[in-house]
């Protein structure tokens, strides 16, 4: 038996996979492995633009966003992806990264605001382990 | 979004800021204190959304039509808010939603607002959560509200209680006509959509319908059977004529009153249970009852003996704080 998270709500996490490359077993790994260990998961696929997370991550009012990315365009669509998100006023969500992501671009990306980055080989339990300790906790007021 | 009070949130609702409409459908799903004070702000600006329940079998294609009726309602110059709904693991809580994949087209339209929402498992938690939500997209002031289902069990039922106008898609190749006469799905439906129309078979489950339909009993309003193809949108703008056609009817006939006035009763009746059965599992917990549950484990007192008195005293408690 899995063991169930003890917050009273799920955490919600948004998956998507930004750019070109058509790639999303991996995001549907780490899709799955979230689900099983009791978070609500939601997939918006391939070929997503910055645009587009955003606007998921506002309405779904996610608490986490996964940034799965195979192209190495990184670089190059996180900075987007941020600026879409601070001015769609998402600042407190928790957002990390999967992928083939050089060690050297690591530093950068954390600097964008990426709380960690899950390269391959990254056990799934260390990733959701990960989430679960630093998802936001929405207050109240 | 940084912290922030209710009212607040509240005022930014009313202003039309997305975040404030996505942050209160978490507390009012949650079930948060500023849900319920979001609630009593803005329930006297709704009764002006319609709701339409799209409802069949997984694999219908329930999310795509769902994605094409946005469509042509945002042609028609209609605002539009879903609801798409996906089951949640008994076993862990979790669920993977899905849906909003279908509908990735509509992420600039700011007359869009789709939402996802697992079923967390709660017999009837389920529409009470959806019912609440629909009252704040209702609010926000989304002309059209779409509560797309699971499509397994008891949830067309539900859906059924809360939309306006439900709509029972079915698709060619999922069994024959014998499926067609289960009891409790075919009379919840308004309109009945064959998808997937294109393929081989989509004639014979028009006919089947059609079939059905001429066998049992029906009102006034004589289900239509409207043929689509998702996919491409074929058909789409009939479907919302029939949709307008059922609408009218509601008016014309009494009928919408009616289910008005139903559907309140219901959604207070179980909010009412709902809160019960917390105030029964708090008096449950009460260490007074161990003597009478050990008396039962005896044999002494039998279940339905128990219960009675669990429920006296959990009236007595209810009292007693009021």
């Amino acid at each position: 038996m899995v063991e169930v998270q003890a917050r009273p709500t799920p955490i919600r996490v948004l998956i998507a996979k930004p750019g070109l490359d058509g790639h999303d077993r991996g995001a549907k790994v780490m899709a799955r492995a979230l689900r099983d260990a009791g978070m609500e998961v939601i997939y918006t696929g391939l070929f997503q633009t910055p645009e587009m997370i955003a606007r998921a991550a506002v309405d779904e009012d996610v608490d986490v966003i996964g940034l799965s990315i195979l192209s190495g365009a990184h670089r190059a669509l996180f900075p987007k992806i941020f600026s879409e998100l601070a001015a769609a006023g998402l600042t407190d969500v928790l957002v990390v990264a999967g992928g083939t992501i050089p060690n050297a671009d690591v530093d950068e990306l954390k600097a964008l605001g990426v709380a960690e980055v899950f390269g391959p080989g990254t056990p799934l339990d260390s990733a959701v382990r990960f989430i679960r300790e630093h998802a936001p906790l929405r207050g109240d007021e | 979004m940084t912290a922030t009070t209710t009212s607040d949130l509240i005022q930014r609702f009313r202003n039309h800021e997305r975040p404030a409409l996505a942050r209160l459908v978490t507390y009012v799903e949650n079930e948060r204190p500023a849900g319920l004070r979001a609630m009593a702000e803005l329930y006297r600006d709704t009764g002006s959304a319609y709701v339409v329940g799209i409802t069949g079998p997984p694999g219908a294609g329930k999310s795509t039509l769902t994605n094409a009726v946005i469509r042509e309602y945002r042609k028609r110059g209609k605002t539009v808010g879903v609801l798409a709904i996906d089951p949640s693991s008994s076993l862990t809580g979790g669920a993977t939603l899905g849906d909003r994949i279908r509908m990735l087209e509509n992420f600039d339209d700011d007359g869009v607002y789709i939402r996802s929402m697992a079923t967390r498992g709660e017999m009837g938690g389920l529409s009470m959560a959806v019912g609440a939500v629909t009252h704040l997209l209702d609010a926000y002031g989304f002309d059209i509200i779409v509560v797309e289902t699971v499509g397994v069990g008891q949830d067309e039922v539900d859906v059924a209680e809360l939309a306006d106008t439900t709509l029972l898609l079915q698709v060619p190749g999922l069994g024959d006509s014998i499926q067609t006469i289960k009891a409790g799905v075919l009379e919840i439906a308004d309109i009945l959509v064959v998808n997937k129309a294109d393929i081989k078979g989509a004639e014979n489950v028009v006919r089947d319908l059609r079939n059905m339909l001429r066998l049992g009993e029906h009102g006034p309003w004589l289900p239509p059977i409207v043929r689509t193809v998702a996919m491409h949108g074929e058909n789409v703008p009939a479907l919302l004529d029939a949709i307008d056609t059922h609408r009218a009817h509601l008016e014309t006939s009494g009928e919408g009153q009616v289910r008005r006035e139903r559907r309140a009763r219901r959604e207070v009746l179980r909010l009412a249970q709902n809160w019960i059965a917390g105030e029964l599992e708090a008096t449950m917990r009460d260490p007074a009852n161990d003597a009478m549950l050990d008396d039962l484990l005896r044999r002494e007192i039998n279940p339905f003996e128990v219960a009675e008195v669990l429920a006296r005293r959990t009236s007595l408690r209810i009292q007693s704080r009021t």
